[in-house]
């Protein structure tokens, strides 16, 4: 098993599924001559061409659009948001046509397209490039959304994204291009919609994704230090939700604390906490407790912007507490 | 309501005008038929929509029918199409069966789009009619999309897409003409300006009031044509599509037309927003009876042809309608499906 960084991963996804099929190909901002705004797609417009790789003005709307037509008579575009926070710009494209042209249509265009980029805070970004918004994305009957933690997962979700007859929206994180974990040899792809344990436990579920997955694994190592075993779950796709296997985990530990990056208001954790309370709720020992960015815009200053986002104790603490420690 | 065709002279002798397009006498006749087969339609859905059996937003095609059968007469069957939401004349133009229309206008499961598109959502992957669309001209960069895969996938056929003047003051109307002049896309856009965004004036929403310009920012090929007349529609989407064919380029064409009908079922004719009187005045440059007696003059057609096609139309909007009535509507278990493959 090779150790490679998650962009490294999220590349030879990328080129895997180009070399095995002549349809796809990758367009955005600054992906080709550039190679890549945070080098995703480094050596790609070497490798394939600027036929497949291609460079394309700022206009989030239009490419994104260009790309969903382009999926209705059979291609496979892979368009690079530069960030989610971008990408709003090209929300009526992804809500209006392409998550609604195969329904209204009765069945008659599908739209395979991958839509990915960073999501989430970097360090210093201020409020206009700090969002998480996969509960936007995820509110929208007929899309699909991802949001692996590790290389690994990075790189098999997104291959089964691309191979994908719906439009997948695949939220990567800035602060873990470079981070590098093992990504099995050869051909790798995990399904999507189901998600996986990164930690077994028995006293407490916690649930992450995306970076707050390893706010939680690290919160898990301290409260190991103090005799707590927590369970850790990653749901690793939003939309369709791994409803089984947090409802499994719910069942064995009796208690549930949710991490998220993304606002409290209408988050991913509400929707996740709403159907624990349905289906498991005699099984719980205590409420559920959310971890989740403040409910205000991300602010500059490094201490307060530390101060919104969630972070290890606020975990180990949302954890006592539903432990009544 | 039968069309009497004036033999009067018309005021300017365009009998030959048509000559270099190279049209059979059946073309120019088919052409008159598409439009009278919209009309009809049109004005049956209308009174379908009085006794509520078509519901929701319905945008009538009356007063624009030259541009639409014009414009993709001019095409080859593996062009595609785009249209917006008043796409009912388009879907007709494109030779979709007047029956699954209705069906469809009815919210039945044998409409073109199974009941789940309505008027707004007329879809016919089978003839490339890529669909209607509701958001004003959020359709637009999906044109050029099928217009970059056609130039991907080594094709030659070449997209049009509908919208109306309103949409051309819309972000992606621009950002689209922009990715279309850059990578030369065989992409043709028709501005339908029917001279009102819903009740709003070109002169009140427009600070350019000749929508083709706004191509000339994108330094991109554009013209406009009299939308009333479906020669001149034929003759410049042809031109614009042979060119887009042969060199990839994409041609910004404002047809400048009109609709006799409200925005939608449910604004009067004119309301506050226009008079009556210029309504019609307008009328006066009815696309449908100014070709046929074009034709009649020309010895193309005679009144006996236009009274014998008057009673087949009347029969298929009559057997279309009465199809719609008794499709089915889809199945309960049917909302759940298509919203993901």
């Amino acid at each position: 098993m090779a150790v490679v960084a998650f962009r490294e991963a999220l590349n030879q996804a990328m080129s895997e599924e180009m070399e095995r099929d002549p349809n796809v190909f990758l367009m955005g901002e600054e992906v080709a001559q550039y190679q890549g705004a945070y080098k995703v797609s480094q050596g790609m417009l070497q490798k394939f061409g600027e036929k497949r790789v291609i460079d394309t003005p700022i206009t989030e709307a239009g490419f994104a659009g260009l790309g969903i037509g382009a999926a209705m008579i059979g291609l496979r575009p892979i368009v690079e948001m530069m960030t989610w926070n971008f990408a709003i710009l090209a929300f009526d494209q992804l809500f209006n046509n392409a998550a609604k042209v195969r329904y209204m249509s009765g069945g008659q265009f599908k739209v395979p397209i991958v839509v990915r980029g960073p999501s989430g805070a970097a360090h210093a970004l201020g409020s206009q490039h700090s969002q998480s918004l996969e509960s936007v994305l995820a509110h929208v009957p007929g899309l699909i959304v991802v949001a692996p933690s590790t290389p690994a997962d990075g790189k098999g979700l997104l291959k089964s994204a691309i191979r994908d007859d719906n439009p997948v929206m695949f939220m990567e994180s800035e602060m873990m291009y470079g981070q590098k974990g093992e990504v099995p040899d050869g051909e790798y792809i995990i399904p999507l919609g189901v998600g996986d344990v990164k930690r077994e436990g028995k006293d407490v579920t916690i649930i992450a994704w995306s970076k707050m997955l390893h706010v939680a694994l690290a919160a898990a190592e301290q409260l190991a230090k103090e005799g707590v075993e927590a369970e850790i779950i990653d749901p690793r796709t939003i939309r369709p939700l791994d409803e089984t296997m947090i409802l499994n985990s719910v069942k064995k530990t009796n208690r549930c604390v949710i991490v998220e990056e993304a606002w409290p208001f209408a988050s991913v954790g509400k929707e996740i906490s709403s159907r624990i309370y349905s289906k498991a709720f005699d099984f719980l020992d205590a409420p559920i407790e959310h971890v989740n960015g403040a409910d205000v815009p991300m602010p500059y200053a490094h201490n307060l912007e530390k101060l919104m986002l969630p972070s290890i104790p606020r975990v180990v603490d949302a954890v006592k507490k539903v432990l009544y420690r | 309501m039968a069309t009497v065709l004036s033999m009067k002279e018309p005021k300017e002798t365009k009998k030959i005008r048509w000559k270099d397009l190279g049209l059979s006498s059946a073309q120019l006749i088919d052409f008159y038929k598409r439009m009278l087969l919209i009309r009809r339609f049109e004005e049956r859905a209308a009174q379908e929509y009085g006794k509520s059996k078509i519901g929701g937003f319905c945008h009538l095609y009356i007063g624009q029918e030259a541009v639409g059968v014009g414009a993709i007469e001019a095409l080859r069957e593996d062009d595609y199409i785009f249209s917006a939401y008043r796409d009912h004349g388009h879907a007709l133009a494109r030779g979709m069966d007047p029956k699954v229309i209705m069906a469809e206008l009815f919210g039945k499961f044998t409409g073109c789009s199974k009941g789940m598109g309505g008027s707004m959502h007329m879809f016919d992957a089978s003839k490339n009619f890529m669909g209607g669309y509701g958001i004003v001209g959020g359709h637009i960069p999906l044109a050029a999309g099928t217009a970059f895969g056609s130039k991907y996938l080594g094709k030659d056929s070449v997209t049009i897409c509908f919208f109306g003047e309103a949409a051309a003051n819309q972000g992606v109307f621009h950002e689209t003409l922009n990715l279309a002049a850059l990578w030369k896309l065989p992409v043709v856009f028709i501005c339908e300006n029917n001279r009102y965004g819903m009740g709003t004036a070109v002169e009140r929403a427009h600070a350019v009031w000749d929508i083709y310009q706004k191509a000339s920012a994108y330094d991109m090929k554009r013209g406009w044509f009299d939308g009333m007349d479906v020669i001149e529609s034929y003759r410049a989407v042809k031109a614009a599509v042979d060119h887009a064919r042969q060199s990839n380029e994409p041609t910004l064409l404002e047809a400048r037309t009109y609709r006799f009908r409200g925005h939608s079922m449910s604004d009067p004719i004119h309301g506050h927003y226009r008079t009556k009187e210029e309504v019609e005045e307008q009328k006066k440059s009815d696309p449908v009876p100014r070709f046929g007696e074009e034709l009649l003059h020309a010895g193309i057609l005679t009144q006996k042809a236009v009274d014998d096609m008057e009673a087949e139309i009347k029969t298929i909007v009559n057997q279309a309608v009465e199809f719609a009535d008794q499709s089915p509507e889809p199945p309960a278990d049917f909302l759940r499906e298509n919203v993901y493959s």
